[in-house]
């Protein structure tokens, strides 16, 4: 039997979809064949970084998942576990967090002691191996992730029906929902002349107080750490429907870099979703190892680089994605200063620093990669 | 002449003297130097003297040993009966009281005790604790009567005395010899106790029954699983590399011969008469000098022209030597210790310095055995348990060499391995090399260490592949289990799919899980009968699942909670729950 016999047709919708895999399956135990699926493999090893089109996308790899396999046997169980769980939730008309899901696929076997699913951590990658295996999205299984992320900006949008003007959103924000998809999501209008994404939840709270994006016209938006697919694909969807640039702000050290990367390249675990994610053009802002010096931080505010922080450095130093001259000028700066700074530094130069002056000199001076 | 009777008075003085101080310098050369330690090797020594009278005379030993806690503060009776050939009754005194007093310290012959000083210093310093002499009784056979004696040890003039002789008109047994002294002591149970040291006697001595009854009046008894003595050890005459100088020496003064080169060919082996003219020669000394006329210079170059590299003299014969052997080791290991696997190897005699040795190792592992422990060392030189200094001996450092995760175990760097495992080993010969004069630990010759540690890793390799055969059949019951359990998952989620019934599927399943798990399963038989090649005679396998041996005869009966003896050929009977790897 030859892999492409296991395909699953692109045409077909979600439904369609595990309704064949279930079949294909039948098919293999017909003709005395150990049931298997073939998943694309997302690792490392199996994605490129398109030089053309500037986004990682992932290669034709795969890893066969059999049920006569002892090491693989559970994880072939809780596949069609997931499977199941999607294809309820496709009859019902119903969309879940995936946080429900676990809790639907997962009981006692029937030896007492096993259980299907240990914890959420073992079935959140079954999902998204599901997603690749059948070429479907979370969103069109019917699942959303946990919501994370506020924006709060000049734009007015549909949200499930109820018109909303994120200019008006107070302290908070607008909360942005784990599907973002035109069926849920529409942008109405807006008077906003860029969008920044702040890492921190803190420091956007500091620009939301300050009226930042009232003064410069911009969508403010944090993930809260690496963003959420639905702050990702709703950054995506705003760079190309209201055709603004993106400017991404985040702690200088390495796990700040690839938050900007990731929203920029798309991630090695979710490369197949880099063709609706990634936003080539977002620029990096901010913190750069440079600025310190330029905007004269006192030393006091810095924070030693530790060896997880060196380590992670050195590893992103050799992604294809990261080999641009500017960022490997970038990151050896910052292991040769040997210190980090976090968004937050840049209060020590009083509390608007960040607002008044260095976004906007940031900006004007276009110091950014 | 005042000064004169002060020499005399203080020559005296220190002859008085001299005996217990004797005692009180050297305690810890004859294991005496602790309440408890002297408890222990009063019973051993006695113990030791038993079985090898016992063997000496073809005798099937059988040996009572009791413990009675007697008046007054750590005082305690110790009483050890044999079934021995008995003791002529002019000897006894001798044997009990006097020091270095024997017939083993001058021959070269693999035995338990080797200086002749073991029970006689048991009686000394029973008498010096507690001022009671030593009382014996023996018989040295059904036609003549027993006879009891106490045996006072004159401390001025190292004599020993016979007192309360008298005839018994009637006696347990036959033959035999009972040994009763008290002493300064304290008992206790645990590791360096009277009970480990029984137990251990008991397994590396699966031809002789014991029986033994604590202070509390606890007995335990141990039924012989074997039932014949092993071979006697033949005597050897000194190799010329396993002489010391003051041996050497002391053997020229003593020799019958009349000439050196005579001396040198008659008294030692491997060396023929040409050879011995040879050595004199290169020793400067005149072949045919009287030995005795010998000076200390040039006994000095007669030991260098033995010990020189260009003197070739052939190893020792070896046939000297009585190992415990495969199925008595077995049968001792299975008759003291509960455990699954039990592999044991005797490896062919060696030598070092001109001695003769053997090894033999046995290892026990699983059931009883406790599995978080760290593996204990049984450690036996000529059968005897050594009991101390377990750090500093040859055998516990070859144990620790092996590399025990190649058998499926885990070992910390430069430790013993962990697990349910007892590792014994026994090193015989005729002069075994106690690192002190205590006589508790082997010194590390690297002849040894690497004989112990091939025979420990011949045997380890054995249970390496019953460990990982045990551990594959568990993960294929395993393997049965979990497919059975995943098919259910897999068929109900396809079945909620299709929203249709699969029965068909789900027996299609189940018959590639029965093929699968079938082809698995007979793999691992074939891989585990081309172990069994290699195994068969040193392993025995024990049914961990089947409960402790039924005892059948009335005398193993009384052995109840330890397993009865094995059978040697038990583990050819196709019946017996006993199977082979």
């Amino acid at each position: 039997m030859t892999a492409d016999r296991l395909k699953i047709p692109a045409s077909l919708d979600a439904k369609a979809k595990i309704e064949h895999l279930a079949k294909k399956t039948i098919a293999m135990a017909r003709r005395e064949v150990d049931p298997y699926v073939d998943i694309p493999s997302r690792t490392l090893s199996n994605v490129t970084f398109s030089k053309r089109k500037k986004i990682i996308e992932m290669g034709d790899a795969t890893q066969r998942r059999s049920l006569f396999n002892l090491n693989q046997a559970r994880k072939y169980m809780q596949t069609l576990l997931v499977a199941r769980g999607c294809s309820q939730l496709l009859d019902e008309q119903k969309t879940t967090s995936i946080r429900d899901l676990y809790y639907m696929s997962k009981h006692t076997l029937a030896d007492g002691k096993e259980n299907t699913f240990d914890g959420q951590e073992e079935s959140d990658p079954i999902i998204e191996d599901l997603e690749v295996t059948l070429g479907a999205l979370r969103e069109e299984l019917h699942l959303f992730a946990a919501k994370r992320g506020s924006v709060v900006g000049p734009l007015t949008l549909v949200d499930a029906g109820d018109v909303i003007d994120l200019s008006r959103m107070g302290s908070g924000g607008w909360s942005v929902p784990g599907i973002v998809e035109p069926e849920t999501i529409r942008f109405v209008g807006h008077g906003a002349r860029f969008i920044l994404l702040v890492e921190k939840e803190a420091v956007w709270a500091r620009l939301n107080e300050d009226k930042f994006w009232k003064r410069h016209n911009c969508i403010l938006v944090t993930g809260q750490g690496q963003p959420p697919r639905g702050v990702r694909r709703l950054l995506y969807r705003m760079v190309h429907e209201l055709e603004l640039p993106l400017y991404v702000f985040v702690d200088n050290d390495p796990w700040g870099y690839y938050i900007h990367s990731v929203v920029k390249q798309g991630s090695i675990g979710l490369a197949f979703e880099s063709r609706r994610m990634a936003v080539p053009k977002a620029r990096f802002i901010g913190l750069s190892s440079f600025d310190p010096a330029a905007y004269d931080l006192s030393e006091d505010v810095s924070i030693r680089l530790n060896d997880q922080d060196r380590s992670r450095a050195k590893e992103i130093l050799n992604y294809e994605w990261f080999k641009a001259r500017a960022w490997q000028k970038e990151i050896k700066n910052m292991l040769s200063a040997g210190v980090k700074w976090e968004l937050e530094a840049l209060s020590s130069k009083g509390l608007s620093f960040v607002t008044e002056e260095f976004l906007p000199k940031k900006i004007a001076d276009r110091d950014w990669i | 002449m005042a000064k004169r009777v002060t020499a005399e008075t203080l020559s005296r003085r220190q002859r008085e003297i001299s005996v217990s101080e004797f005692f009180a310098k050297n305690r810890h050369l004859l294991g005496f130097d602790s309440l408890r330690k002297a408890l222990l090797t009063t019973v051993k020594e006695a113990v030791d003297n038993s079985l090898d009278a016992c063997e000496e005379a073809g005798i099937l030993p059988e040996i009572w040993v009791e413990l009675e806690a007697a008046e007054g503060n750590n005082r305690y009776v110790v009483r050890v009966t044999d079934n021995g050939p008995g003791i002529v009754e002019t000897q006894a005194p001798r044997i009990f009281g006097q020091l270095l007093y024997g017939s083993k310290f001058h021959s070269l012959k693999q035995s338990r005790g080797q200086q002749g000083i073991g029970i006689s210093a048991a009686a000394m310093y029973g008498q010096l604790t507690t001022g009671k002499p030593v009382s014996i009784v023996s018989r040295t056979g059904p036609r003549s009567p027993a006879y009891a004696m106490q045996v006072v040890i004159d401390t001025n003039t190292n004599k020993p005395k016979a007192v309360g002789k008298k005839k018994l008109d009637d006696w347990d047994l036959d033959h035999g010899t009972r040994v009763e002294l008290e002493l300064e002591a304290q008992y206790m149970k645990g590791r360096q106790s009277v009970e480990e040291f029984l137990h251990q006697v008991a397994v590396a001595n699966p031809h002789a029954t014991l029986h033994y009854r604590d202070p509390h009046g606890e007995e335990t008894d141990y039924v012989r699983g074997v039932q014949s003595n092993p071979a006697a050890p033949s005597e050897i005459k000194p190799h010329p590399h396993g002489v010391e100088l003051g041996v050497l020496m002391k053997m020229l003064q003593s020799t019958q011969h009349a000439t050196i080169s005579q001396c040198l060919s008659r008294d030692f082996s491997r060396v023929s008469p040409q050879m011995a003219v040879g050595l004199a020669k290169r020793a400067g000394i005149d072949p045919k000098a009287r030995p005795n006329t010998v000076v200390r210079k040039a006994a000095d170059q007669l030991y260098q022209a033995l010990n020189d590299s260009a003197t070739r003299i052939r190893p020792p014969s070896t046939d000297c030597l009585s190992p415990i052997g495969v199925q008595e080791l077995l049968a001792g290991l299975t008759r003291g210790i509960r455990a699954e696997f039990y592999g044991v190897e005797t490896r062919r005699p060696a030598v070092y310095r001109g001695n003769p040795f053997q090894v033999e190792v046995g290892l026990a592992w699983g059931g009883d055995l406790p599995a978080d422990d760290l593996a204990k060392v049984l450690r036996f030189a000529n059968r005897v348990p050594l009991q101390y200094l377990a750090g500093s001996c040859c055998i516990t450092k070859a144990v620790m060499d092996v590399s025990w995760r190649n058998y499926g175990l885990t070992q910390s760097r430069g430790a013993l391995p962990s697990g349910p495992l007892i590792v014994l080993v026994h090193l015989a010969s005729v002069w075994v090399p106690f690192s002190s004069e205590s006589k508790v630990a082997v010194a590390d010759y690297d002849e040894i260490r690497k004989e112990i540690k091939l025979a420990v890793q011949t045997c380890g390799r054995r249970l390496g592949q019953y460990v990982k055969r045990k551990a594959r059949a568990k993960s294929e019951a395993r393997r049965r289990e979990v497919f059975n359990l995943y098919i259910e998952e897999v068929v109900n989620s396809v079945e909620a799919i299709t929203g249709k019934d699969q029965k068909l599927f789900r027996d299609r399943l189940l018959a590639i899980s029965r093929k699968k798990t079938e082809l698995a399963g007979m793999l691992e038989e074939q891989e585990a009968s081309s172990d069994e090649l290699e195994a068969c005679e040193n392993v025995l396998v024990v049914d961990p699942n089947a409960g402790p041996p039924v005892a059948e005869d009335a005398e193993a009966a009384a052995a109840e909670h330890l397993p009865p003896p094995l059978p040697v050929e038990a583990e050819r009977d196709p019946g017996s729950q006993l199977e082979l790897v």
